[in-house]
């Protein structure tokens, strides 16, 4: 039996105390288990994580990258969301 | 959306240096492109193991033993991070190792030479390493997301590659003189065989027109080799070496380095497996496929007993 028949994980770690888990990169393994330690092995040798999340890889849904502009339409249409949007006089302070 | 508006969207951003994702529209040449090149820099770094994985058990102290034990890991997980790029380009990873073991896909042509002596493994770090990390600093602003996020990671782990090889040499030259004479002999071995490594003149080289344009490559393969030229040179002096090349010196006018022409034919007969050691490489890569069958084939009952655990 050959390793592609394992599957695909997707790596994600924490590098520190108060910070989000990142996507760092893949790797195969026959399961959850094997996949931590081989991801401890591969991508923190150099103390780059605290703590790791596998997810099998076909767990993962994205958004269509070709329908993305009208996905993401209603947000970019809507400037009036940031602070620059509104004008404040130049004596306004803490603001 | 129709064919042309993808090629334009497509080409919009390799001109705005906007990355290419893994789910985004390319070229499939682009994508053959990429597959060729990353499986074939994945299988540099995994046949790039036995050369100096064959001197772990005979480094001459402890200290170096853990360096060079920690610098071949570096190396199977530069492999593994390059082996995911290319799946994300929809290549199967076994069969870009299959590739490999037919002989149909091709390594840099360096491991291909002997490590026949101690000294041999600074040379190795030193000028191999050092010439990767010039071809790889380069590469982490390749066109493609997955192949330069890989490259910046392997970029980090690599600095120290080099630094502990030229260490080692340093520490040989400040020795006896039959330490440095074996220093020496390294470097006029591993010489000629880093230059190459940068592969054919641009005006010999097939691929490099089209893999700029996409910036898959951003500089070309003379450029990349003069400017490892120029950054070694000093390195050498300072090490109290010479370099292999009568016709090596300092070109005021160009602002460079001037060396000889390399021997074609030599690279040539190496790249088509006729290399001091291409048979030996090949067959130790088949046969730790074929050795650790039993591991993968114990990994997968041990996850399906824990799994049936589990559910039970
Ligand atoms: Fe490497
Ligand atoms: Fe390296």
């Amino acid at each position: 039996m050959s390793n592609s028949q394992w599957p695909l994980w997707e790596v994600f770690i924490r590098s520190k105390q108060g910070l989000n888990h990142k996507h760092v990169g893949s790797l195969r393994a026959p399961d959850a288990t094997l996949a931590l330690e081989n991801a401890r092995d591969v991508y923190t040798r150099r103390s780059e994580g605290i703590s790791i999340w596998v997810v099998e890889s076909v767990q993962i849904h994205a958004t269509d990258f070709d329908q993305s502009g009208s996905f993401f339409e209603p947000s970019d249409t809507k400037i009036y969301r940031h602070p620059t949007f509104y004008e404040v006089p130049d004596g306004v302070k803490h603001m | 959306m129709t064919r042309a508006d993808q090629e334009r969207i497509f080409n919009e951003k390799i001109a705005k240096e906007i990355k290419i994702e893994p789910n985004d529209w390319m070229p499939e040449e682009y994508r053959q492109t990429l597959i060729r090149q990353i499986s074939q820099h994945a299988h540099s770094e995994v046949v790039g193991m036995l050369p100096e994985g064959n001197w772990i058990t005979r480094a001459p102290n402890l200290r170096r033993k853990a360096v060079l034990l920690a610098k071949v890991q570096d190396e199977a997980g530069h492999g593994l991070y390059l082996y995911s790029a290319t799946e994300t380009l929809g290549a199967d990873r076994e069969k870009t190792i299959d590739d490999l073991h037919s002989g149909k896909a091709k390594y840099s042509s360096i491991f291909n030479y002997p490590a026949l002596t101690w000294a041999d493994i600074g040379a190795i770090g030193w000028l191999v390493d050092g010439a990767a990390i010039m071809n790889q600093v380069a590469l982490c602003r390749t066109s493609y997301g997955p192949y330069a996020r890989a490259m910046v990671k392997i970029c980090k782990e690599e600095s120290f590659h080099q630094r502990q090889g030229y260490e080692s040499l340093m520490k040989l030259c400040k020795g006896t003189p039959q330490q440095k004479a074996m220093a020496q002999d390294a470097l006029n071995r591993f010489w000629w065989p880093a230059l190459m490594m940068f592969g054919p003149n641009d005006a010999e080289s097939t691929h490099s027109d089209q893999s700029i344009a996409w910036k898959i490559k951003r500089f070309t393969n003379d450029e990349l080799r003069q400017s490892f030229v120029d950054a070694t040179v000093p390195q050498a002096e300072i090490l109290g070496l010479v370099i292999p090349d009568e016709n090596l010196k300092w070109n005021e006018e160009r602002g460079h380095y001037d060396f000889s022409e390399i021997n074609w034919d030599e690279f040539w007969q190496v790249v088509k497996g006729n290399g001091p050691c291409n048979k030996e490489r090949l067959a130790a890569r088949v046969k730790a496929k074929e050795d650790g069958l039993w591991v993968r084939e114990a990994a997968n009952a041990f996850a399906k007993k824990r799994s049936m655990k589990k559910s039970a």
